[in-house]
């Protein structure tokens, strides 16, 4: 007879390995994206978050039904990680009707209204005070929903940040702000855009609760996140997360990255890629990693196939929906 | 039927509405305790409570912002900017985002938000708050504007705003919320947005304008010896291009007014419609009357550069001379 602790154990070793699964089926289509813009065959402006897979599987699995997301310009791995389909995002990717956003949108421009996803956003920042407001609309009808917005540590920066921290604090609504710390703001390094070091001090000085993370630890993610939606959701407040984290990848797709020498990256990805860091925790036998990779390849590829299968928007459509 | 001051117009308009549905919430700064600096939203806190008419900081990103979270998420607000020149800040959401969900998302995304401000000058306070920013407004996709000339215009077009499904900007010309007084009809009151009015009937030349240069070509109208219709825009977007046609078509003659700088401003606009549209309707050239290209000047100079009923008249006497 199992124990309750072994029990507990294998429940939690399932969970990581759906997570695994998940961050493992991100990974394999980003690097399908990286690989059709190669190919030409996707255009330019494309911003993959290779390496920032657990912040996106940890926090998005931690959501409760009803809960809603805002994402950055990085945001095939959010959108993904809150419940739409691979053909989806890639058909959007490719300018497809099939897309989630018909083919308007874009690769910044990810929505999934039905899925709680109110966007993705290619003005860093911007989508902090819509989930402020999304937040306080549940609020102000009891409803037991959390709003929670991604952004980077370069957004810390701009002032719809401290806007939407103030405003929420103020009026303490269930939002959760997690803070994908990859050092980076596009090219700039944290030394050269943060004056501070310890980004939990941001929320701080609103008075808010601030906890930091290992974001290459998805179950450590995932347990801060379910803490952090659990303040919010009881009515105490929001909560502000930073997960630190690496982007193993350059700001957008064929970024020569000159800014960032050759070895931290090759480092980096050695020690650091959650994806092999959960792979090792689990003591995954070879078979079932590779069945695993498979399948996450095998969504991949169908994607592209469903996405190039896909019907192109009529220009004329592109008039519509500008009004009611 | 009352008669009301322009500034008790939207007053009564936002009581109306609010009383209408309980999903309208108003916010801005100043707006709850205070009732606005310009008293424009007296009485709603203590009617509605504190969560539908909710005092904010000062911050207008974060007040459009929110917005468009709640009108996301099934409210619809009522944005407070408390001077126009204030509303730059929130600019950058209302480009990048408010005119935009409805298109991205393939209209699955309902915007029913309006963002109130007064606008212009006349009222002897310095430049950033007498600012005529309506251009701005009108330029970006996905988003109606409108800006009422009388107290009934006021309430009407307010109401049409907010019962709207899309974003619009409503601009309240502030030197007219005090005087005059106008006839403003109890109780619900809607004015359809994209209908212009003619506020005076002529035959021989048209003045074209909207908020408080409707007064200054009714002053110039007097003013002339030949008939003039003065013909007010009420919403600059949708236009009323049938309206304003029409009535160019009548008397072949145009003087557009606006009272912000003249580079691309939207008399620009109202220009290029009837000299596409109508070109072989008119006797003259089309004359603008507007700002001057620089910041708005003190109030020792202000009378110099708002447009006066002079100005107007002198150059419909142009236009009609030709």
């Amino acid at each position: 007879m199992a124990t309750l602790e072994e029990k507990g154990q294998s429940a939690s070793t399932e969970r990581l390995k759906e997570f695994l699964r998940e961050m493992l089926l991100i990974r394999r289509f980003e690097e399908k994206v990286e690989e059709r813009f190669r190919a030409g065959e996707l255009p330019g402006f494309l911003h993959v978050a290779i390496g920032q897979e657990a912040v996106a599987v940890g926090v998005c699995r931690a959501l409760e039904e009803g809960d809603v997301i805002a994402s950055t310009h990085r945001a095939h791995g959010h959108t993904i990680a809150k419940g739409t389909h691979p053909n989806e995002v890639m058909a959007e990717l490719y300018g497809k009707v099939e897309g989630t956003s018909h083919g308007y949108g874009g690769s910044m421009h990810l929505y999934d209204v039905e899925r709680g996803n109110l966007g993705a956003n290619a003005v860093v920042g911007g989508g902090l005070p819509g989930i402020v407001g999304a937040a306080l609309a549940f609020k102000l009808r009891g409803e037991p929903r959390v709003a929670v917005a991604f952004f980077g540590d370069g957004a810390t920066n701009i002032g719809t940040f401290h806007e939407s921290l103030n405003l929420a604090q103020l009026w303490m609504v269930p939002a959760v702000f997690v803070c994908e710390n990859n050092r980076y703001a596009e090219s700039t390094p944290a030394k050269q855009h943060l004056p501070i070091e310890d980004m939990t001090k941001r929320a701080e000085a609103y008075g808010m609760t601030s906890m930091a993370v290992d974001g290459q630890d998805v179950e450590a993610v995932y347990e801060a996140a379910r803490k952090a939606l659990k303040q919010a959701r009881d009515g105490r407040g929001p909560v502000f997360v930073v997960a630190d984290c690496v982007r193993l990848s350059g700001h957008y797709v064929g970024d020569p990255q000159v800014y960032r020498p050759k070895e931290e990256i090759l480092e980096l990805r050695k020690s650091r890629d959650p994806i092999e860091l959960l792979r090792a925790r689990l003591e995954l036998a070879d078979e079932d990693w590779e069945e695993m990779d498979r399948e996450a390849t095998r969504i991949a590829e169908d994607s592209v196939e469903f996405a190039k299968k896909g019907t192109d928007p009529r220009p004329e459509d592109a008039l519509k929906n500008v009004y009611a | 039927m009352a008669e009301k001051t322009l500034v008790d117009a939207v007053n009564d308009a936002l009581h109306v509405e609010m009383e209408r549905d309980a999903t309208i919430m108003v916010m801005g700064e100043d707006v709850g305790r205070a009732g606005g600096v310009f008293r424009a939203t007296a009485g709603l806190r203590d009617r509605f409570g504190a969560d539908r008419c909710v005092d904010t900081p000062l911050a207008e990103a974060g007040i459009l912002g929110t917005a468009v979270g709640l009108a996301m998420a099934g409210w619809r607000p009522v944005c407070e900017m408390q001077y126009e020149s204030f509303s730059y800040p929130c600019l950058d959401q209302l480009i990048t985002h408010v005119g935009r969900y409805r298109w991205r998302t393939g209209g699955a995304m309902e915007f029913p938000l309006t963002i109130r401000m007064p606008t212009g000058g006349g009222v002897r306070a310095p430049e950033l708050h007498e600012d005529s920013p309506e251009a701005y407004y009108v330029h970006t996709p996905g988003v109606k504007v409108a800006i009422p000339s009388t107290p009934a215009d006021a309430k009407g077009l307010l109401a049409a705003a907010i019962r709207d499904p899309d974003p619009v900007v409503v601009m309240e010309p502030k030197v007219l919320y005090r005087s005059p007084r106008g006839e403003v009809p109890e109780g619900e009151h809607v004015v359809p947005l994209g209908r212009a009015r003619i506020a005076r009937e002529g035959a021989d030349v048209t003045l074209v304008a909207y908020g408080a240069m409707v007064h200054t070509c009714l002053e110039a109208a007097e003013l002339l010896d030949a008939s003039a219709e003065v013909v007010d825009i009420r919403t600059l977007k949708p236009l009323d291009e049938e309206t304003l046609l029409g009535s160019v078509a009548k008397t072949g003659r145009a003087v557009v007014v606006q009272e912000a700088p003249r580079v691309a401003g939207f008399g620009a606009e109202l220009v290029a419609v009837i000299a596409e549209k109508a070109i072989l309707d008119l006797q003259g050239p089309i004359v603008r009357v507007t700002g001057y290209d620089v910041p708005f000047p003190y109030w020792s100079l202000e009378h110099e550069y708002v447009p006066t009923s002079e100005r107007v008249a002198a150059a419909a006497r142009k236009v009609l001379d030709y």
